[in-house]
């Protein structure tokens, strides 16, 4: 290639015009030329020597590649002579690249990317709801009755499993394994075909294994296999205790093999034919909700018409069973959106606020290169005059934009990486977040955003140096101030650019903090300071009879209470902020019958007698439960506040009677208690409490407090119950104030992150109006210091120069407000307890912009107003 | 007028009748053949170097082609990686220091006697015009 061997021409080239040279000036001075004379003469004859090499050299290189490589070498001088320059530059760059990346994979991996099942695109996820439903409540868990009658009727349409994956099952110990609580789910026996998952090991469920008088089998996940059997694939046919009850292992699954969605949990390690586990009234009733459906679409079949024809069989069941708690509407939507509805809204707004970061520092980038320009038009000015080509100009000013944005581009890839690894330990509840990677597709979209930022940035600083006015700009002298002004002008317009994108982003971050604030500090109705959490359930296999459950869970609460360091301790079937934790349809017994259509539902929990007084929840009104009303005589409930207020306004509820729908059990009500949440994030609702000790409670919580950190109390704990039975695996344990983090984690993490963002962009605005104004002042020091020395007054030029400077501010401020008005709606569904037009918000922010854009303006102009008119006049 | 004007000027009149010549399809037109064809017949006696190429040149032509070296070098190195010429380092008879001595290679002579023969189409094509023969007129 001809630029390889370039040097070695370039010195042949210089020797051969040196030899040429001498020898013309040789023969002058042999004309008898002086030796001055004779070396001028030589040199006029030769013309210019740059010009000649120049030409010369454009001979041989056949290709631009020379061209391209000497101004590369010429902008690489360039940026290193500005080391400051180019640092901010890479950074700002690396950061709005790096999290664009980041972003990228997250969308892709999480939110595009298809789930591993077979033809994926043709599963739905099937729910019901009521008819006037709106929001959250339109895809909620399905009753099997319903289920069946769906299946029957659709089958030539669909075809449907069903799963049910809220259960769980205590693993015995075994070969000297630990006991432990596994997450599990019942399914039918063709939910695995109709996913399209083959066990990798062993087989899948028959129809034989799903009926209730079938040997008991189970299927492992491929991590609970390897982990607990070291991946034997001698593990078929043994035997594992689940709930104390011995199963036999069928076949193991993939590892791809997951099921997501905003019920079920994020890993289920043992699957079970639902047939076999679930009692016989669960599967043929249309008041319990404890499934949801999964459909493969017949060919030619779209999920609407399936969903049109399964309400209208759903209308027939609802009109032979008028039950209130039989729905009337089919929901359902593709197997993707069910993982990954609820976290759309929050990722893309995270990715518009990394692009609204991106454009910024790719102003700002272009706002820099258009101040170096204007700080070099002379010299630019020169080379056009000279001949320098404008496309040349042009090509360094994206070239060394092109520069800047690779470097930047690398170091941002590198942030992206490491943003990736932390986002799969800072958001462990995202679904597939271990999967993020970043591919092939992903380094075209940063090789794309690299080009972007450099074309753009490039151009815009290029088209700044405008060639018509080139005489202008040699005339111009330091006290003419058209041309600076020119240049100012176009970085104010980047500027209202980037005061109104800063603005938007502030925006969001204050009303997502504010959501999160409110979050925090919303109360679950009980302290949550030392408060510790765990969950264990009293297998029915070991523990036959209710009375047996019973004297268990007595002995266990009994012996906490007595351990050192427990202050108090209390059971309960789920612990307040822990989830929804089961509800009921009642009615109240002394009431005239509810209209028809109108219910009442109640949230339900199980309580010992201690619990209460444990957890600092206030009893308001009649008392706890007696010890002896347990067992057959545990049909007496507390009520909530709540409950009270809106079920019997204006009455005492003491003495009266709650009956449930189903079964038609009468509970008496003996006392009012405080509200609790039963997620931070929802008001508290009716509730009503009855004795954990009967009622078949077998699942419970135990909650106990410390004077000090609840945390150092979980080991002992665990093993006062280990000793009462070593089989007996305890699980969940955590704080409440865990609790409360957990729920509110994924708002703290887009309003911080939002925030984040949101500060980088306020701090380049400052930059970007500092540097604009300092520009300014030195373009018109001579200005200034004539009106000074005039008797301009130096407030009055102090202020002149400000309002100058906050012109854009003001502009883009504005500008900001409205845009940030349309946009904040498409925050609704992530907010908390606040409004999207939150006034508060918009005024914080308002003045946080202006301050800052005060301060930054603030130097220049008392620099122009401390002018002194002499030295002013002196710096030309 | 300057030599130099008149120089370009003979190399415009080539560059505008290029469009003409049928032939012509060398990339760079007249403008560059002119030139190369000058510094190849210069080349037909001897080796020279680049001084003496465009001494020989102007001396020839009465000073009325003054070389431009602006031109010629880049004409030299044009022709040398043609391969219609070739350079070599020798050290001159009269002087005691080394040249770049260029020589005609039979590529070289070749594309002499093209360039020669589409010069002179060219100007007798420009003579008919100019001076029409009196028994066609």
């Amino acid at each position: 290639m001809s630029w390889l061997t370039g040097n070695k021409r370039d010195r042949d080239l210089e020797r051969e015009l040196r030899a040429d040279l001498e020898l013309e000036e040789e023969e002058h001075r042999e004309n008898g030329a002086s030796a001055e004379e004779a070396r001028y003469a030589a040199l006029r004859a030769f013309g210019n020597p740059t010009v000649i090499r120049e030409q010369t050299r454009a001979v041989w290189s056949w290709n631009r590649i020379e061209a391209w490589e000497r101004d590369l070498r010429y902008c690489l001088r360039g940026l290193r002579r500005a080391p400051g320059f180019t640092v901010i530059a890479i950074v700002v760059m690396a950061l709005g690249i790096g999290a664009n990346v980041a972003l990228f994979a997250v969308i892709r991996s999480v939110l595009l990317n298809p789930l591993p099942y077979h033809a994926p695109e043709r599963l739905v996820t099937l729910y019901s709801t009521f008819n006037d439903a709106n929001g959250k409540r339109s895809f909620m868990p399905i009753d099997a009755g319903s289920f069946f009658a769906w299946k029957s009727a659709a089958a030539r349409s669909a075809e449907m499993a069903m799963i049910s994956p809220f259960q769980g099952y205590s693993v015995s110990a075994e070969s000297g394994q630990l006991p432990e609580a596994a997450n599990a789910a019942w399914v039918t026996a063709n939910f695995f075909s109709t996913l399209g998952m083959q066990p990798v090991l062993g087989r899948s469920f028959t129809q034989a294994d799903d009926s209730p008088d079938a040997n008991a089998t189970a299927i492992l996940s491929y991590s609970f296999w390897k982990r607990r059997y070291a991946a034997d694939p001698g593990v078929l046919g043994r035997r594992i205790w689940l709930d104390a009850r011995p199963y036999t292992i069928i076949g193991v699954l993939p590892e791809s093999m997951v099921f997501f969605g905003p019920f079920a949990p994020s890993s289920i390690q043992v699957w079970t034919p639902v047939g076999h586990e679930a009692p016989r009234w669960l599967m043929t009733t249309f008041q319990d909700h404890e499934f949801i459906g999964v459909a493969r679409l017949a060919p030619g079949v779209t999920r609407a018409r399936l969903l049109s024809a399964l309400t209208l069989v759903q209308a027939h069941i609802k009109a032979e069973h008028p039950d209130p708690a039989v729905r009337e509407v089919v929901s359902g939507r593709s197997i993707l959106d069910d993982v990954v509805e609820e976290y759309k809204t929050p990722i893309y707004v995270l990715f518009g606020a990394t692009a609204c970061v991106l454009f910024i520092a790719c102003l700002n980038v272009a706002s820099l290169l258009v101040a170096r320009t204007a700080a070099r038009r002379r010299e630019i000015a020169i080379r056009t005059a000279l001949g320098g080509g404008r496309m040349r100009l042009i090509r360094e000013r994206v070239l060394e934009s092109l520069v800047l944005a690779v470097c930047g581009g690398g170091l941002g890839v590198l942030l992206a990486l490491g943003a990736v690894r932390w986002l799969a330990i800072a958001r462990p509840d995202i679904p597939r977040v271990d999967s993020i990677h970043l591919d092939w597709v992903v380094a075209v979209f940063a090789l794309a955003a690299v080009v972007l930022c450099a074309v753009f940035s490039g151009l815009v600083s290029a088209l700044s140096v405008d060639s018509r006015r080139l005489l202008a700009t040699l005339q111009e002298t330091s006290r003419a101030q058209s041309g600076g002004r020119i240049r100012a002008g176009l970085r104010r317009t980047l500027l209202v650019l980037e005061v109104c994108l800063t603005v938007v982003l502030l925006i969001g971050a204050g009303l997502l903090l504010k959501s999160y604030s409110r979050l925090r500090s919303s109360d679950l109705g009980v302290p949550v300071a030392n408060t510790l959490t765990m969950r264990f359930g009293v297998p029915e296999a070991r523990y036959k009879t209710p009375v047996d459950q019973v004297s268990f869970l007595e002995r266990v609460i009994t012996r906490v209470r007595a351990l050192p360091g427990v202050e108090s301790a209390g059971l309960v079937s789920s612990a307040p902020g822990q989830g929804w934790g089961g509800d009921r349809l009642v009615g109240v017994v002394e009431h005239p019958p509810l209209p028809p259509g109108e219910t009442i539902d109640m949230m339900v929990r199980g309580a010992d007698p201690g619990y209460f007084a444990a957890v600092h929840l206030p009893i308001l009104k009649g008392r706890t439960f007696a010890s002896d009303e347990r067992l057959k005589r545990d049909h007496v409930v507390l009520i909530s506040k709540e409950a009270a207020r809106t079920i019997f306004p204006g009455e005492d509820p003491i003495g009266k009677h709650i009956r449930i729908n189903m079964g038609g059990d009468r509970y008496e009500i003996v006392g009012v208690v405080g509200d609790t949440r039963y997620s931070v994030s929802e008001p508290p609702r009716a509730m009503m409490y009855m004795p954990v000790f009967g009622n078949g409670y077998t699942n419970v919580t135990l909650v106990a407090r410390s004077a000090r950190d609840a945390n150092a109390l979980a080991l002992p704990i665990e093993k006062a119950i280990g000793e009462l039975d070593p089989d007996l695996p305890v699980s969940d344990v955590q704080t409440l104030e865990e609790t409360v983090a957990r729920s509110s984690l994924g708002s703290q993490f887009n309003s911080v992150l939002i925030l984040g963002f949101a500060v980088i962009a306020l701090v380049l605005a400052a930059v970007g109006h500092y540097g604009v104004l300092a520009y300014l002042v030195t373009q018109r020091t001579g200005e200034i210091g004539i009106r000074i020395a005039l008797g301009a007054q130096r407030g009055s030029v102090l202020r002149r120069v400000l309002l100058d400077g906050l012109r854009p501010a003001l502009v883009g401020l504005a500008a900001g407000l409205a845009v940030s008005a349309f946009l904040a709606r498409m925050l609704q569904s992530i907010l908390y307890q606040t409004e999207p037009l939150d006034l508060s918000v918009f005024a914080t922010v308002a003045s946080v912009l202006l301050l800052v854009a005060l301060a930054a303006c603030l130097a220049p102009a008392w620099r122009a107003a401390r002018l002194d008119p002499m030295s002013a006049l002196r710096t030309e | 007028m300057t030599s130099d004007s008149r120089l370009s000027t003979i190399i415009a009149i080539g560059g505008r009748l290029s469009t003409m010549a049928a032939d012509s399809s060398s990339r760079n037109g007249l403008l560059q053949g002119t030139l190369d064809m000058l510094i190849l017949r210069t080349l037909l006696g001897c080796p020279a170097h680049g001084h003496q190429i465009g001494k020989h040149i102007q001396r020839t032509t009465h000073d009325f082609l003054q070389m431009q070296h602006g031109s010629l070098y880049p004409a030299l190195h044009r022709l040398e990686k043609r391969g219609w010429v070739t350079a070599n380092w020798e050290t001159a008879p009269d002087r005691n220091r080394e040249f770049k001595y260029y020589r005609l290679t039979a590529a070289g002579r070749r594309q002499l006697v093209v360039e020669e023969s589409r010069w002179k189409q060219m100007t007798e094509a420009v003579a008919r015009v100019m001076w029409p023969a009196p028994e066609e007129a």
